[in-house]
């Protein structure tokens, strides 16, 4: 049987990509449905996350599947010594579909292996988080009309920062230019350049965050700064309110340009500029809901088809 | 040749290892379980070398090893030359190719690597245009040739 399972995005086409985004706005336009109906869908966090579960769970129960599973490992025998393999192939016997969080790397990768059922990669420690990405390339596209040939900033921790590395190697196909806005300590790996290179991948780095500097882009990527980051504390005290997004800065953004964050947030986006026409991290979010409506039913091996001829369509 | 020349003594049937760097040389013994061995093993330890100054050699006598076993040692030391000896002769030179895939045979560096918290096999690929580089095929994480740890 062909394998459905989603660990990583980054190695999905560029056909791929754009087939996703036609099946979220189906999932847009028409939320609630029975396409799901007499499927169970097992949510594993072994790392919680309220948000990302949130979301997984509405998706699934919006489309008819009844939902399983567990929040907190700590309930589960995963603390009693039993391995991810014997809790996913236990799990498979119930569920058609598991989506796990995991605070191991390449945990997800490990579970699609051996279970059964196909597994969606909801976090697997400082990795991949495909869904995420999901959601912020359809978000740019929505927002943008567009993915091609766009200006995308990056700010913040692009070090540690999961969504900036998977976002990135998911726009390769898009002719985008970079630029990454972060501390010394926090810039991004040299790995993700070199990712650039292979790609010929057009970035700019920066270490200074002014309004002149996002004057050009299409879209502002946010993220937070992190004090845990730190091996140098006096480095932190130094340039924790260097990387602050105020609304004075977006006197010179363009029309179209849009704020984006994968949340939470903390205080580097200022509350004042939740109201300007530039913020869209709360849409975003929400964009999320029609993007894992997407993600699950690929992964069950329902059809972009599927989704536009079905009659069970409730609102 | 003369006497004190003669380090090592010559072998009717098996595979001599050469050229070994000597740091290496222990690492090449755990990889192929040599400790296990019930065979004669003679091993030379920082011999002169006009190549490499220094070497080291293991000669093991009786044993043949697949292609598969002997390309492990791509691993820890690329450069060694394998002699297979039949009847005291020379039948056949081999060198070692880093596979593409490694299997159980590396350790994956990152702690937080599925790899090293669950009872499973490790698994590394080579890196397209990145010599010496392999990949962990679970958590992506690179990891250099002359760092590697083994299993």
């Amino acid at each position: 049987m062909e394998n459905r399972s989603l660990v990583t995005i980054a190695d999905h086409s560029k056909e791929k990509i754009m087939y996703l985004i036609r099946m979220a706005e189906e999932f847009e336009k028409h939320t609630n449905r029975k396409l799901l109906e007499g499927k169970v869908v097992a949510t594993l966090f072994f790392e919680p996350s309220t948000r990302t579960r949130l979301s997984f769970e509405t998706a699934a129960n919006r489309l008819g599947a009844r939902v399983i599973g567990f929040t907190d490992p700590k309930v589960t025998s995963s603390t009693k010594g039993e391995t991810l393999k014997d809790t996913i192939m236990m799990v498979s016997n119930y569920a058609d579909l598991i989506v796990m969080r995991h605070y191991l790397e390449g945990a997800a990768r490990y579970a699609s292996e051996v279970s059964p059922v196909p597994i969606i990669n909801a976090g697997d420690g400082a990795n991949q988080h495909p869904s995420q990405t999901m959601l912020d390339i359809y978000s740019i596209y929505k927002t943008q009309g567009t993915l091609d040939d766009l200006n995308i900033y990056m700010v913040g921790d692009l070090k540690y920062g999961r969504t900036v590395h998977s976002l990135l190697m998911a726009m390769r196909h898009f002719n985008p230019t970079f630029h990454f806005i972060a501390p010394e300590e926090l810039k991004m790996p040299d790995v993700y350049k070199q990712y650039c290179d292979i790609h010929h991948i057009k970035y700019v780095e920066h270490t200074d965050f002014t309004a002149d500097t996002i004057a050009d882009a299409d879209i502002l990527y946010m993220t937070r700064v992190q004090k845990e980051r730190f091996t140098d504390l006096m480095e932190y005290e130094r340039v924790k309110d260097l990387y602050l997004l105020k609304l004075p800065m977006l006197k010179r953004a363009k029309d179209n340009m849009r704020i984006l964050h994968p949340l939470p947030r903390v205080n580097e986006i200022e509350y004042a500029i939740d109201d300007d026409p530039h913020a869209y991290y709360f849409e975003q979010a929400r964009n999320g809901l029609f993007a894992r409506q997407a993600l699950i039913c690929d992964a069950l091996g329902i059809t972009l088809d599927d989704v536009t001829n079905d009659h069970t369509i409730i609102d | 040749m003369k006497r004190q020349e003669l380090l090592v003594a010559a072998l009717e049937n098996g595979t001599v290892i050469d050229h070994i760097p000597s740091n290496k040389l222990f690492e090449v013994v755990n990889l192929l379980h040599l400790e296990q061995m019930k065979t004669s093993i003679t091993v030379g330890y920082n011999l002169k070398s006009k190549k490499m100054g220094h070497k080291s050699i293991i000669k093991i006598a009786g044993k043949f090893f697949s292609d598969e076993e002997l390309n492990q040692l791509a691993v820890v030391s690329p450069n060694v030359t394998l002699c297979i000896i039949k009847d005291y002769e020379v039948v056949e030179k081999k060198e070692v190719f880093l596979p593409n895939e490694l299997k159980g045979i590396v350790k994956c560096a990152n702690p937080k690597c599925i790899t090293n918290n669950e009872p499973m096999k490790t698994y590394f690929h080579t890196v397209e245009g990145k010599d010496g580089v392999l990949r962990c095929h679970y958590c992506n994480k690179e990891v250099d040739l002359d760092h590697v740890k083994l299993v």
